[in-house]
């Protein structure tokens, strides 16, 4: 993925920043400039919202074959999670064995490397999670 | 608007076919088609192309003209189109073509779908593949597409109890419709302990609940119904379609284990034709893998939420029974070369719809359905077609 392409999600991947809707209240991850349930009536009302990055994993699966720029991580652990603030999120769980992880199990974002470009060029980091202590 | 007629169906083989060059596949299977049909090229008025992923897979953009001008179409300066949406890309070419003839802007039209995988590695594949998810904000984190529909499937299973042996039999079943279809990449058979023992892709997804990556490419003709007699005997009519559409990542749909996109397609699409899931005989649905398969034939109205896995373990989706699901071996066996795929269903129900579909027939189908998903599920087309008189 190009520099400038990552660099521009960095606010959302670093700190996980999301909206909330003015409008009805409903919080976004990632942000979003119009709310799916209100569209014209949240037209600049969404605020900027960052997120506890606490939540349950809601669905996960271990990846056997996955996407070359994990292939020194396989297998890996991938889940959707629901934050507390109410959007869903997908990312991988990480420092836990694979079956220790369950539906329910709940976790918060660690901030983490997720690649690199190429041998010798940016490194990309964002949110992971982990089961929480 | 004016109804509308299959008049001819052609398809290559689906699979590895390294000696074939895209533009071979899109020809063969338009030439196969024309054929069927018993019509010139001097009677076409359109081509829409169903295509995923060429300028990925093999380097080229602006497809639509190329295999226009390879079927010999050059000198006669025919409008064409390429019509992208994932692994729908093929079932979404051929509605935007039904609307065009239903409409009277065209006449005679020719839907193409063709997609070449194998001139990629696997691991690009997969990279393409996961990019019909969202990108930044699924497949960055290292989700592929295969890992999303596991997640389906693992939260199918604690909602519902659908099981590993159900999802397996999905691909039992597949395979053994595959056996009986001479353009089907795998014709083999296989036993449920080979299914349930295979390497995992993405647990609980073994390699049996993944469709393969496959080359291939299929074409339908379509004209006016009230012209369809002079082309052929047996037209099939197409009844009707319905799209619908979703949230383009899994994590913001309301639940993982129905898609929103088949339920509002197929209403409209039942709505339209003035049918219900009952009156259906036989279905393409969009098994990419085991657990869209199974959410499919609930979605659809077949089955019960939650009774899908159980309905297909129990052979009430096998040919001839309750209701004939993926009689061509579907993406499972038949094989997946993505803008084909959706076109193929169509050349699947069409050769059933005229009692051409020789071991794997379904006896007395009159009306079938195809589903054809884009993604995880935020594009969804169904059409139902039937036998025509």
């Amino acid at each position: 993925m190009e520099v400038a392409r990552f660099w521009r999600e960095n606010q959302s991947r670093y700190n996980m920043q999301g909206k909330k809707c003015g409008a009805c209240g409903i919080v976004y991850f990632p942000p979003r400039d119009l709310c799916p349930k209100c569209r014209r009536e949240s037209i600049g009302k969404m605020e900027k919202l960052k997120l506890s990055g606490k939540g349950k994993i809601i669905s996960y699966t271990v990846v056997h074959d996955g996407l070359p720029a994990f292939s020194m991580q396989v297998p890996y652990t991938m889940a959707i999670i629901e934050l507390e603030e109410g959007p869903k999120i997908t990312g991988q769980i990480v420092d836990v064995k694979p079956d220790e992880v369950k539906i329910g199990t709940e976790v918060e974002a660690v901030f983490r490397k997720l690649g690199q470009e190429g041998e010798c060029g940016v490194i990309h980091y964002g949110y992971k999670f982990v089961p929480k202590e | 608007m004016r109804e509308v007629a299959i008049i001819g169906v052609g398809e290559t083989k689906f699979g590895e076919l390294w000696e074939r060059s895209f533009r071979d596949l899109g020809i063969e299977a338009g030439f196969k088609a024309m054929e069927d049909a018993g019509i010139a090229g001097d009677d076409i008025d359109a081509m829409f192309v169903g295509n995923m992923s060429a300028d990925r897979l093999i380097d080229q953009e602006h497809i639509a003209p190329l295999i226009a001008d390879y079927s010999g179409f050059g000198e006669r300066n025919l409008p064409s189109v390429r019509v992208e949406a994932a692994n729908a890309s093929g079932g979404i070419a051929l509605s935007q073509a039904y609307m065009s003839v239903a409409s009277s802007v065209h006449d005679i039209v020719v839907v193409g779908g063709a997609e070449k995988m194998m001139d990629v590695g696997e691991e690009s594949a997969a990279e393409i593949l996961a990019s019909t998810a969202d990108q930044e904000w699924e497949a960055v984190f290292g989700a592929t597409l295969g890992s999303l529909y596991a997640m389906m499937a693992r939260r199918h299973m604690n909602d519902f109890g659908t099981t590993k042996e159900q999802l397996a039999s999905v691909a039992v079943k597949n395979h053994l419709n595959g056996s009986m279809n001479p353009d089907a990449q795998f014709q083999r058979a296989i036993k449920l302990e080979m299914a349930l023992n295979a390497p995992m892709v993405a647990d609980p997804l073994g390699v049996f609940d993944c469709a393969p990556l496959s080359d291939g490419a299929a074409a339908v003709i379509l004209c006016p119904w009230e012209d369809a007699k002079k082309y052929t005997d047996s037209p099939v009519k197409i009844l009707s379609c319905g799209q619908a559409g979703d949230y383009m990542a899994l994590h913001d749909r309301p639940s993982l284990t129905r898609m929103d996109a088949t339920i509002e397609a197929s209403k409209k699409a039942y709505k339209y034709a003035g049918i219900g899931p009952n009156d259906i005989q036989l279905a393409e649905v969009h098994d990419a893998f085991s657990i869209s398969e199974i959410m499919a034939i609930e979605d659809l109205g077949f089955f019960e939420k939650g009774k899908g896995g159980k309905a297909t373990e129990d052979g009430e989706t096998a040919l001839n029974s309750k209701i004939s699901v993926n009689t061509s071996g579907g993406l499972k066996a038949k094989g997946n070369p993505m803008g084909a795929t959706g076109v193929g269903q169509a050349v699947e129900m069409t050769l059933q719809l005229r009692g051409e579909a020789g071991d794997r027939q379904v006896k007395d189908a009159e009306k079938g359905l195809i589903h054809n998903i884009g993604g995880t599920g935020s594009t969804c087309i169904v059409h139902i077609l039937g036998r025509g008189n």
